[in-house]
């Protein structure tokens, strides 16, 4: 068994952006049934912890194809192409004006008078974005020739900003609790 | 299933030996025990016929230990040695815990490592030492009432434990001599005593309000097993809270806030607490409170209670609905609710509850016990006595985990809410040339900067060699077991230097302290540390031939040649004598000699259950497509 296979192959799918996720999920739970650190309760210790070796793998390569983002990430990834790193890639300016003016949108949030709707509405907006996006990405990647993977890369990039953003707002959320 | 026969050693020894384990609720103002007997999970009572423990301790000059209702008794008149509420103190700091003064009249000190220390009768205790007596009380308890020694227990955390609080926890437990099977997180334990874990698919939330501390999950069940989907809630707002407004409001209608005394304060509370109960069933109840002989009683109606806790409830709705988001569910998905906390029982509660999810919550089993119930039916399948069960409770870490960098800033290296066990790299680099060490420092919380987060430790990674500023490549690790416990290790990549650290968070005990502390507790409760030592060699070794035999029963024709398997065989003989004899050294080498000599055989054999896993699947494709 090579835990280094890649995760879509682990998970039992084809690599591609569009997956069965309740399958991916049944499969996750099967493997997770044999694989339980505690299933090993009271084997060795080498079994214990090569158990928590290979549930933290199959742990990983869920979380990985569970999450749109991660997914587009590692089908780049696996493509050679790396959107992890910050590198100066050029971003078009009116995605960057728009995300400074939803940013602008979640930090004036905190002094308006609903703000929990306000961030409601905000999260509304960023939500629509990001599955814009991965339609764009989707079909990017599925033409596979080397402009489309970059187009796919740089839908990725976006993404990254949107998800990073709706994190934030749902830290506001929790502040304003607090 | 062929694997959960190979975890479950005993049974080649001793098919129907039942094996006596619990499940134990430590809770912040009780605890309970609780077991499965006959199929059916039950809490135990003490001699008296209770079944809560109040998680107070009283350390009496002189030398007695005084633990749960005798030791609550004492709480006014002897406060300074009389422990309450420990857990809010468990893996906090002493800077933490500074805020509880107020609240707690103890007299702290700053032990090692900036962990708090109570000043009492007998000297200084710390919050584990505490909770560990809770603990060794239950068990007694468990051990007179079940008639034999414990295999193991399942300890509840909130949800919401960093990785200090468990470790703490764990700490405790050590200390007090338990075998933990594992630490579940409370509301999973309340969902399995409900027997959720009988529906063949359901996704259910877990709405959790104490008396200190609201916590909400929604976990996913889907043939057996349980996943997190996603935890959420506030570690500072619980029933307490309800009272802390209603006494406000009492006094403020008995005309009574100028006069304020402890006595009175406490009188408040008390009657605050009672007329919230009252009002469960009661549309109106009254507080009466005695002032200097003078009788002053107040009406409250539930109308007017509603209003009052109005803000709270809403407060719990708000972070339910958080929670529904960040599983990335909408709140129809929802499909059970279980309600847990003795707060529960506010109508109100169930009521704006029901009102969100558009049904109504499971309220039938006692909010109190349901949590331990959950525990014992888990530790029950944890120790092996039933071969069958098909559950497996999977977690989440609460709190993202995260490393120091430049500025101050902390970078998360895994977020919230990631399924455990994880193990997860990032690479760094040096900012300065020629910089040969650098500091790793592990926090755990939500907010960008270092200070709003908790420190759980910090080690330093020395003998990078000198390069220019950016060049050196140091990868850190992080790995949680599925405990929740975290182990981070650090490599130099060019030169292979490392460092690692088993995360002993700065509040915890420390490994030699633990020690002391067991040695302490063993010379006056059992005596011989060398026999214990020896007999755990002798159980250690027993453990490993039994697991290594049903293994080689179960796969070794399969999976070894006639040679390997004779060679084994071999060992094992080897180590039964040793393990017949005194000699503790030779027993632990030879312990590590069999584990060794069956590495090659415990890899194949998890190899062989993961193709099994995906073979299984193959045929169950070929039936659906055909």
């Amino acid at each position: 068994m090579d835990i280094q296979q890649n995760y879509f192959a682990f998970l039992g799918v084809s690599e591609a952006f569009d997956i069965d996720l309740s399958y991916v999920s049944e499969r996750y739970r099967d493997l997770q049934k044999q694989l339980h650190p505690d299933k090993f309760a009271h084997a060795s210790d080498r079994e214990q912890r090569m158990a928590v070796q290979y549930t933290a793998y199959l742990n990983e390569a869920m979380a990985t194809l569970k999450s749109p983002l991660l997914r587009a990430q590692y089908l780049l990834t696996l493509k050679g192409i790396d959107t992890h790193s910050e590198a100066s890639v050029s971003i078009d300016p009116a995605f960057l004006f728009e995300q400074m003016e939803l940013r602008e949108t979640l930090e004036s949030a905190k002094a308006s008078d609903d703000p929990f709707d306000v961030l409601e509405s905000l999260s509304d907006r960023v939500e629509v974005q990001l599955r814009t996006l991965e339609s764009a990405f989707k079909s990017a990647y599925a033409r596979g020739d080397d402009t489309s993977l970059e187009d796919a890369a740089a839908a990725v990039r976006k993404m990254q900003f949107l998800t990073k953003l709706s994190s934030e707002i749902a830290q506001a959320e929790h502040d304003l609790d607090g | 299933m062929a694997l959960l026969q190979i975890a479950e050693p005993g049974q080649s020894a001793a098919p129907h030996e039942h094996k006596l384990a619990v499940g134990i609720d430590l809770g912040t103002t009780n605890s309970l025990v609780a077991t499965v007997r006959s199929g059916e999970a039950v809490t135990l009572p003490d001699l008296e016929g209770r079944h809560t423990l109040p998680s107070v301790v009283r350390y009496c000059e002189g030398g007695a230990v005084e633990i749960g209702y005798a030791a609550r008794e004492a709480a006014t008149t002897d406060a300074h040695n009389t422990i309450v509420s420990a857990k809010r103190l468990l893996g906090r700091g002493l800077a933490d815990v500074k805020s509880f003064q107020d609240v707690l009249p103890y007299d702290f000190v700053e032990g090692e490592g900036g962990m708090p220390f109570i000043n009492t009768a007998q000297g200084e205790r710390s919050p584990v030492q505490v909770s560990a007596e809770i603990l060794k009380h239950l068990v007694e308890r468990a051990e007179e009432s079940l008639g034999g020694d414990l295999k193991g227990a399942v300890i509840t955390v909130p949800a919401y434990f960093d990785d200090a609080q468990r470790q703490a926890t764990k700490d405790a437990a050590t200390l007090a001599g338990i075998n933990v099977l594992r630490l579940l997180s409370e509301p999973t334990a309340a969902a399995v005593a409900y027997g959720l874990d009988q529906k063949e698919d359901s996704t259910i939330l877990v709405y959790d309000l104490g008396g200190g501390t609201f916590d909400v999950s929604i976990l996913r069940l889907s043939r057996g097993v349980f996943e997190v989907l996603a935890t959420g809630g506030d570690s500072a707002l619980g029933g307490d809270d309800f009272d802390s407004l209603l006494a406000e409001w009492i006094s403020e209608q008995a005309d009574v806030r100028t006069q304020m005394t402890a006595s009175l304060s406490r009188q408040l509370m008390e009657q605050a607490r009672s007329v919230k109960e009252q009002l469960t069933t009661a549309d109106e109840a009254w507080a009466s409170i005695d002032l200097a002989g003078k009788e002053i009683s107040v009406s409250v109606s539930r109308v007017q209670f509603d209003e009052l806790v109005d803000a709270l409830v809403k407060k719990t709705i708000r972070a339910c609905k958080r929670v529904v988001r960040d599983a990335s569910l909408s709140l129809e998905d929802i499909e059970e609710i279980v309600m847990v906390g003795g707060s529960t029982r506010v109508p109100l509660v169930r009521q704006q509850v029901a009102e969100l999810f558009g049904r109504e919550p499971h309220v039938d089993i006692d909010p109190d016990r349901v949590v331990a119930l959950g525990a014992a039916i888990q530790a029950d399948v944890l120790a092996g006595n039933k071969p069958d069960a098909d559950m497996l409770l999977l977690d989440v870490i609460p709190l993202s985990l995260g490393l120091e960098t430049m500025g101050g800033l902390v970078e998360k290296v895994i977020h919230r809410n990631t399924a455990i066990p994880v193990a997860r790299a990032q690479e760094f680099t040096t900012y300065q040339d020629g910089q040969t060490a650098m500091v790793v420092h592990i926090l755990q919380g939500e907010r960008e900067l270092v200070d709003d987060c908790r420190s759980l430790a910090k080690f330093v990674l020395r003998g990078i060699p000198p390069m220019a500023a950016g060049a050196a490549k140091i990868r850190v690790s992080f790995q949680v077991d599925a405990d929740g416990l975290l182990s981070v290790a650090a490599k130099e990549l060019s030169t292979g230097t490392e460092s690692q650290i088993q995360v002993k968070p700065s509040y915890g005990l420390n490994d030699t302290q633990i020690a002391d502390m067991l040695r302490a507790s063993y010379d006056s409760a059992k005596g011989d540390m060398a026999l214990r030592a020896l007999r755990e060699q002798q159980v250690e070794a027993n453990r490993l031939i039994l697991a290594l035999e049903q293994a080689l029963n179960t796969d070794g024709k399969v999976l070894l040649s006639e040679s390997e398997q004779s060679e084994l065989h071999n060992e094992i003989l080897q180590l039964r004598e040793l393990a017949q004899g005194d000699d503790t050294a030779a027993i632990e080498q030879g312990v590590e000699r069999l584990a060794k000599a069956s590495d090659e055989f415990a890899s194949r054999r998890m190899d062989a259950n993961i193709q099994k896993a995906l073979q299984g699947h193959t045929i169950q494709e070929i039936e659906k497509g055909a």
